[in-house]
């Protein structure tokens, strides 16, 4: 428990992503197992134990501490786990230290009541991050930011295999992963063990004006590029999986989906919302309609009603235990066309949540660039080149896909606060909130509209870092107020990906992946764009 | 005598009225008894000050040598005749030349700790209790979450984390005065013997502690020198510098840092998040939780008064053990300091 709290400690605090897969892939060659695999499953959440709840603990501090004392100190520390963690008088070399599968193989086999009384002991045995850690993992609160996908690329690091045969495997292997590490560490692979396995995907390259001459447009397939996320739907028997692209089962929350997939087979293609109110079809709802039903656990019925999801098919991978990846995509596309119609003719009046995504006809670099900037729904980001031969391999192979974005939305905002970053940039103010101007009592103010801390050169970040010390007007922490105002401030053109509705901001929008495009020293800050601007970026009301 | 009489607090400090002088006043006053070298506690431009030889010093160092019009140097332990009131230093184990204060007068002993700790520290004596009527005791650290892991597991963390990133600097804030010097000594304890490398603001202290008596092993200034590849010098070394100094563009210099921060403060996770801190040394100059209370057990005064920090934690605690307590809120304290 010692070991993996200091584990989890490190992780809480380094921010740099290559530093935390070395502190991992250190961690996997001093532990042993199965505390390892047990400790890989609590950080992606594999592992919910969840024995004992939050109540619990705080009555448990109170048998042992003042309470009056417990909340002055919960009031300071604000985390409940931490202040209990911390308060707790131990009594060091009384009691056996327990180990992470102590912990976890103990945990699993107790009631509730027997529960508490062995945490009660180990409590004292434990200091205060090894506290800290049972609290997380035995109320299933374990948070440290760190992605399963972070932990499957260390893994890989480990054993020197690349990612995507890890995750391949993943869903059919089950903590703690004796027979992954065995592998990793120069045994046998494991066998692919689970139905209906993720099938790692194939991705495309950006469409440079450079490539454009190396791209033979007879040997290519256009469809549109849908805005919402890429995934796999799989299934096989009784087994049926909804993959996010990094290998993450997110079928939890599309029960709607799961319920409507009468094949088997591996569809790869894109997650989108449609309109209830439309039948005929699927009218497919912006980006940020979608946004309303990803990153949850579960989803409600009325949620389910309102915005009801379909995936519209890009690809067929496998089919009634025929890998069809070694295929060219024109005869993939013909599978999945037959696939699709035969699905369609078997229930005419069923509840269906697929369909295809066409092939668009678009011969020339002018057609292409055409329905590129015109597409006709605000739900397509650009058009995506295929080339008709290209078998399906993992990763980016180079020539074969093609991704065309329509061009990102701009503004010209105005920086308002700067924040200091991290890791190699934590002596630099770069992170950037950044507003533009809404009409208010006394004249005009600037109302904030989001946050950027990309876009700009190693020199740009300098010089914006230099102007946000010299006229820094307030600090707050970490967090500096720039100086903003009709007369002086720091217009920033910034890109975006798309704008939704949002009742969280005070703007009342909320954008996608905003980044600095450029930096507007020239261009005085009145002169910064206004709210009714970006209003007027918005998609179509549903 | 009524303690009150003795020692009561006024917007400048505590004051003694029948001695007339102030103890680590916020104020500039005629006479003051300084109880370490802390910019909070010393301030310059007093008429007197009472301080241990090493007090002086580090004021003077800090100051420059007119910081006041008369120094008067009391040993450790050496009784002195304050207008009848007897004062006398005793070590408080703060940080070099730290002390406590004992006034005495008409048969009533007070003793204010200044800032104290209780654990080893290789850079100045240990704290001594002193039985007295009233204790008046810091609490910068009065919550019972604060308790200070062992130094030589922090400094430890360190060191492992040396081993786990060489290509990176590790930039270690610390205190310039105290807490710098004894994580270096620490450092030499535990085995480290390559160059430390120090922040400019530091170079007159450490210059300090060795000619007092504190070795601190090869230290060389945190400078880049002319030409290339300079800052490839500073690739898995230990640099020293003031937590300000952290988020500052003195801090661009190094080959992506490693933000250590040395304080009791990093023992609460969202300060140490909120900082950007990468690897949090919970190393503190002050007494923990167990150490007040367990100090104020064995002084076992009539009364405790509680000067700055989180009074009120620890008057509950004291008055749920039977004792009589009361907070002072002297105010002028930093207590984020440590």
């Amino acid at each position: 428990m010692i070991r993996f709290a200091g584990l989890l400690d490190r992780l809480i605090f380094t921010p740099g992503r290559n530093a935390k897969v070395r502190i991992l892939t250190d961690y996997f060659r001093e532990a042993p197992d199965p505390e390892r695999g047990w400790a890989v499953a609590a950080i992606t959440r594999d592992l919910d134990i969840k024995t004992i709840k939050a109540g619990q603990i705080k009555q448990l501090v109170y048998t042992r501490v003042d309470g009056a004392l417990f909340d002055m100190s919960h009031d300071y520390v604000g985390d409940l786990a931490e202040a209990a963690a911390l308060i707790w008088p131990e009594k060091p070399g009384q009691n056996y230290v327990p180990t992470l599968t102590d912990a976890v193989e103990t945990l699993n086999g107790v009631t509730r009541t027997e529960a508490l009384e062995v945490v009660e002991r180990w409590f004292d045995a434990l200091d205060a991050s090894g506290r800290w850690a049972l609290i997380k993992l035995a109320t299933g609160g374990l948070r440290i930011g760190v992605a399963a996908r972070l932990v499957k690329v260390a893994l890989a690091e480990y054993g020197g295999k690349p990612v995507q045969e890890i995750e391949e495997l993943w869903h059919g292997l089950k903590p703690p992963y004796l027979s992954l590490f065995s592998w990793l560490e120069g045994g046998e692979k494991p066998a692919s063990a689970a139905a209906a396995p993720f099938r790692p995907v194939m991705l495309s390259h950006p469409i440079e004006e450079a490539d454009k001459p190396k791209i033979d447009l007879a040997e290519m397939s256009a469809e549109w590029k849908w805005d919402g996320i890429r995934v796999q739907a799989v299934r096989e028997g009784d087994e049926r999986r909804v993959y996010s692209r990094t290998g993450d089962d997110i079928g939890g929350a599309f029960p709607d989906i799961l319920a409507a997939m009468p094949f088997d087979a591996a569809i790869d293609g894109e997650l989108l919302v449609f309109d209830p109110h439309v039948r005929d079809r699927f009218a497919v709802r912006p980006f940020n309609d979608l946004q309303q039903r990803l990153n949850r656990k579960t989803v409600s019925q009325k949620m389910m009603k309102s915005h009801p999801a379909f995936i519209r098919a890009y690809d067929l991978l496998w089919l009634e235990g025929e890998d069809l990846r070694p295929l060219p995509f024109e005869e993939r596309r013909a599978r999945l066309e037959g696939l699709l119609l035969r699905e369609h003719r078997a229930s005419p009046d069923g509840d269906e949540r697929f369909d295809l995504s066409e092939v668009v006809d678009l011969p020339d670099w002018d057609a292409l660039a055409t329905a590129r900037a015109n597409p006709p729904l605000d739900a397509i980001e650009g058009v995506m080149l295929k080339r008709r031969s290209s078998v399906y391999v993992p990763g980016r192979p180079k020539g074969e896909w093609w991704k065309w974005k329509r061009e990102p939305f701009l503004v010209d905002a105005v920086m308002m606060y700067a924040q200091r970053g991290h890791g190699k940039r934590s002596s630099y103010y770069s992170d950037y909130t950044f507003g533009v101007w809404k009409d208010a009592e006394n004249g005009r103010e600037l109302v904030p509209v989001g946050k950027a801390y990309h876009g700009f050169t190693d020199e740009e970040l300098r010089k914006i870092d230099k102007y946000v010390r010299d006229n820094t007007i307030a600090r707050y922490g970490p967090v500096r107020s720039v100086r903003a105002d009709e007369d002086k401030g720091l217009v920033l053109e910034i890109a975006f990906e798309g704008l939704g509705r949002s009742t969280r901001h005070k703007s009342g929008v909320a954008m996608r992946f905003p980044r600095v495009s450029r930096l507007r020293w020239d261009k005085p800050s009145r002169e910064a764009d206004t709210i009714e601007t970006l209003e007027a970026m918005l998609p179509e009301e549903a | 005598m009524k303690p009150e009489a003795l020692l009561h607090p006024t917007p400048a400090g505590l004051y003694c009225p029948p001695g007339d002088f102030y103890i680590d006043p916020v104020r500039p006053v005629d006479r003051a008894v300084v109880t370490h070298g802390h910019a909070d506690h010393a301030r310059s431009g007093h008429g007197a000050v009472l301080a241990t030889p090493e007090t002086l010093e580090i004021m003077a160092t800090r100051y420059g040598e007119d910081f006041t019009e008369r120094r008067q140097s009391a040993e450790i332990g050496e009784v002195v005749n304050l207008n009848g009131v007897a004062l006398w230093l005793v070590p408080a184990g703060h940080v070099l030349g730290s002390a406590q204060a004992v006034v005495e007068h008409k048969g009533t002993r007070m003793v204010v700790t200044g800032d104290y700790k209780r654990r080893r520290d290789p850079t100045c004596a240990g704290f001594e209790p002193v039985p007295c009527d009233v204790l008046i005791s810091e609490a910068t650290f009065g919550l019972p979450v604060f308790r200070h892991p062992d130094t030589a597991g922090e400094v430890a963390k360190l060191l492992h984390s040396l081993e786990q990133f060489p290509e990176r600097a590790h930039l270690v804030g610390a205190y310039a005065l105290g807490k710098a010097q004894r994580i270096i000594r620490h450092l030499r304890e535990q085995g480290y013997d390559e160059t430390i490398y120090i922040h400019g603001a530091m170079q007159r202290l450490c210059d300090l502690y060795e000619r007092l008596g504190v070795p601190l092993g090869p230290l060389a200034p945190a400078t880049v020198k002319d030409g290339r590849g300079a800052k490839q010098d500073f690739e898995g070394k230990v640099v020293v510098c003031p937590p300000s100094a952290m988020g500052s563009t003195w801090a661009r210099r190094f080959p992506d840092p490693v933000i250590a921060f040395a304080s009791g403060w990093m023992r609460v996770r969202q300060r140490a998040k909120q900082k950007g801190v990468e690897l949090p040394l919970i190393v503190s100059d002050h007494a923990d939780w167990d150490e007040l209370t367990d100090t104020v057990r064995e002084v076992d005064p009539h009364q405790l008064w509680v000067t700055h920090g989180r009074e009120d934690a620890l008057v509950r605690w004291a008055e749920v053990e039977g004792r009589v307590a009361r907070p002072l809120h002297l105010i002028g304290y930093e207590d984020e300091n440590d």
